[in-house]
């Protein structure tokens, strides 16, 4: 989902950013609110950062014979909300592309955009929507993990055929061709990044049942479905 | 769940992504495994022929070998603290079962 240095024309590049912004100024007063409130989260930070740092790292091959990455930011944003990972996500974006000419800062904007803020806001939704749906909370976490990386790459889709409308059947032809590109190689990295989110939430719910507690995400009383 | 379920449950989950990253590999044999963000940009080219970038990288890794070492390090910083993190509230954990 990088859309790499200078390859947004100015005019988009600007507007992604402006879009963007207003999301990270939110996105830093929730994470202090979320550290002032609770100073011992900062560790569960911490590792909510790493996760998406780690994972957005890893190219893994694909069945459509291509290779991408999963975004790891589902797991964040069911645990501290959607705004306080566009912070996280955002900076792993601008390490990546200071450092390693992976994205870029004039398509930051956009690029933090479909990781950092319309995926977590995705994940966080199907999350609470599977909850009150199933009451099974580690398909919520699945679906929320796996289904927030497809729409980032769907995003990016967007953003690509705005920027760039085919000649003959404008922005659906666009859409189509990048869509073609990212959707079904998406997949089983959608798959993957669900698996991985399961498994770390799986660790956090045997060793973290105090922090958890603290977001709202188990109650006291262990295996109850009812959600307030 | 009792705790050697959960360790089972969370080997299959490792073996599932396993499968899924390895069999691309074994079944797709002509493939060349590029970026989809590479491809993706030669579709821009496609598109819009005449598209020249406006804005060039801070800075390039000078070779793939330098490229490498910088998402290996990536990784590995997360993996570390991931690891270091999980670790401690293992312990805690451990320490306050001790004591209650």
């Amino acid at each position: 989902m990088h859309i790499m240095e200078g390859y947004l024309p100015a005019s988009w590049a600007i507007f992604w950013w402006v879009v963007t912004l207003p999301f990270l100024a939110l996105g830093l007063r929730s994470l202090t609110r979320i550290t002032q409130a609770n100073p011992e989260l900062k560790l569960l930070l911490a590792l909510a950062g790493a996760f998406t740092f780690v994972l957005s790292a890893l190219k893994i091959p694909s069945v459509t014979g291509s290779s991408s990455h999963p975004t790891g930011t589902g797991l964040g944003a069911v645990l501290f909300g959607p705004l306080a990972m566009s912070v996280l996500g955002t900076l792993v974006l601008l390490f990546q592309a200071l450092l390693m000419a992976h994205g870029g800062l004039t398509t930051l904007g956009a690029n933090a955009f479909s990781m950092a803020i319309a995926g977590p806001f995705a994940a966080y939704w199907i999350y609470h929507l599977t909850k009150r749906v199933t009451g099974k909370q580690k398909i919520a976490i699945f679906l929320a993990a796996a289904l927030a990386n497809l729409l980032t790459y769907i995003i990016t889709s967007v953003q690509l055929a705005l920027a760039f409308p085919a000649p003959v059947g404008g922005f659906m032809a666009s859409f189509a061709k990048f869509a073609g590109i990212f959707a079904i190689t998406q997949v089983p990295l959608a798959i993957s990044e669900g698996l991985l989110t399961v498994l770390v939430w799986n660790w956090l719910q045997s060793y973290t049942s105090h922090e958890l507690e603290l977001l709202k995400l188990i109650q006291g009383e262990p295996q109850s479905n009812e959600s307030v | 769940m009792n705790q050697s379920k959960k360790g089972l449950s969370n080997w299959l989950l490792v073996v599932g992504v396993l499968i899924l990253a390895v069999a691309p590999l074994i079944f797709i044999r002509d493939a060349e495994f590029n970026g989809a963000d590479g491809q993706a940009e030669a579709a821009i080219g496609e598109v819009q022929p005449g598209y020249e970038p406006w804005f060039q990288p801070v800075f390039e890794p000078p070779s793939g070998e330098v490229e490498s070492l910088l998402f290996s390090s990536q990784a590995a910083l997360g993996a570390g603290v991931i690891g270091y993190v999980i670790g401690l509230y293992k312990e805690r954990n451990r320490q306050e079962r001790n004591k209650g």
